[in-house]
């Protein structure tokens, strides 16, 4: 089996891109380059944009350059603007196949899909259908430090946010799960989340400021800059 | 027990071919063995009460060039079901032939008879660029219309395949299958 293509990975900084990124290391794949949008639309479809920021800031950690595009967010836009930053990654890093955190998202997946095999290159996503609780317990295993920086769901408050996803927040996501249909890993925007250190990184995340923004009594984000 | 086979080349798509598979099957308490195509051989084949071939991403091909590996499914009389690749390879082996059509996505599928649990207007995935074209295939008969052979079972074994990939949208067809 082949394990020397270099890949892209669509890195958003957040738990699902950082573990996807990692499997693939592990197995044996060359990262080329990470590839970050910037949308200026906040209810982005299609990437998440709280704290996107720190994408530079981990990609430093990691070693590894990144690519950084900006685009306006509306649905097609993104899509457009994606396709040509995917590009740039070939051309730049020799890039063969792009690795994505998708994990139910049909809509997400789809479109990356189209966009790889209009370019000729392979889409790997190697959270495809996983559980949700599984996936969070591998995260606490493979000593991510993973924190929550936005929240956007009843019962969510304001406590949720600055989380770190450990055994406690696996326990509580299983009963958030069952009686409210809260999605364990965010999928439905519940919340999202910030990777402050994991087995790719050289050294966490220096996080030294903390402010809580609530926008609505279920909904806000963290905001907290590095130094 | 049940074998299932991988057919990717890449390993990265063991865990977003095969996996979610794998995940169903624990799922429904049922007993698994995983083998790579090449890996296969006749005591696999004699263990297994079923088979399942796993599908594999857009552009991996390479299990076109591993068909030898499949000739058992000629005399096999086990329970067989493909999935996406795993249909082409079927499809293949039975004397169809592969046809360029691109389809990526949520679909409805038509399904004329029941067919593992499937009936009437069901949602499915589709993630291909070919297609095995059974329509003249003396050996198979479709259960859903829709002008590109989505669903077929051999006439007179349980030979399955499917062109969508169940283990997204439609895992009890999967269920459906290990359990019957």
């Amino acid at each position: 089996m082949s394990n020397s293509r270099k890949l892209g990975v669509l890195f958003s900084g957040g738990k699902d891109s950082c573990l996807a990124m990692h499997l693939a290391q592990k197995e044996g794949y060359e990262i080329g380059c990470l590839i970050s949008l910037f949308s200026e639309n906040k209810e982005s479809f299609m990437f998440h944009t709280p704290m996107i920021e720190m994408t530079e800031k981990q990609a430093e950690l990691m070693g590894k350059p990144l690519i950084i595009e900006k685009t306006i967010g509306t649905k097609e836009e993104e899509l457009v603007d994606l396709s040509r930053v995917i590009k740039k990654a070939i051309r730049d890093y020799g890039i063969t196949g792009i690795v994505t955190g998708a994990v139910l998202s049909v809509y997400q997946s789809s479109r990356v899909q189209k966009i790889c095999n209009e370019l000729n290159i392979y889409c790997f996503n190697p959270l495809w259908q996983r559980d949700g609780i599984e996936l969070l317990e591998e995260l606490v295993r493979e000593n991510f430090e993973v924190m929550i920086v936005g929240i956007g769901a009843y019962p969510l408050d304001e406590n949720f946010l600055g989380r770190i996803i450990d055994s406690d927040f696996v326990s509580e996501s299983k009963l958030l799960n069952e009686k409210y249909g809260i999605s364990p890993i965010g999928e439905g925007g519940e919340f999202e989340s910030l990777v402050v250190n994991c087995p790719l990184f050289r050294d966490g995340l220096n996080l030294k400021k903390f402010n809580k923004v609530m926008t609505g009594e279920n909904s806000g984000f963290l905001e907290v800059s590095s130094e | 027990m049940i074998l299932v086979i991988n057919v990717s080349s890449e390993k990265l798509y063991y865990y977003e071919f095969v996996k979610p598979i794998l995940d169903i099957l624990k799922k429904g308490n049922i007993n698994f063995f995983v083998k790579k195509c090449s890996d296969v051989n006749s005591n696999d084949l004699d263990k297994a009460e079923k088979v399942i071939i796993c599908g594999t991403g857009l552009l991996d091909n390479g299990f076109l060039e591993r068909l030898d590996c499949f000739n058992w499914l000629v005399d096999f009389e086990k329970p067989v079901l493909g999935i996406c690749a795993g249909m082409h390879i079927i499809g293949l082996v039975f004397g169809c032939e592969l046809r360029k059509k691109c389809e990526i996505g949520f679909y409805f599928l038509d399904f004329i008879n029941d067919f593992l649990g499937l009936e009437g207007f069901e949602k499915a995935y589709l993630l291909h660029n070919y297609y095995a074209d059974f329509s003249s295939s003396n050996l198979f008969s479709e259960y859903c219309l829709r002008g590109l052979s989505s669903a077929v079972k051999h006439n007179y074994k349980e030979i399955y395949g499917v062109l969508f990939h169940p283990e997204v949208l439609n895992k009890n067809m999967v269920l459906k299958f290990s359990k019957k």
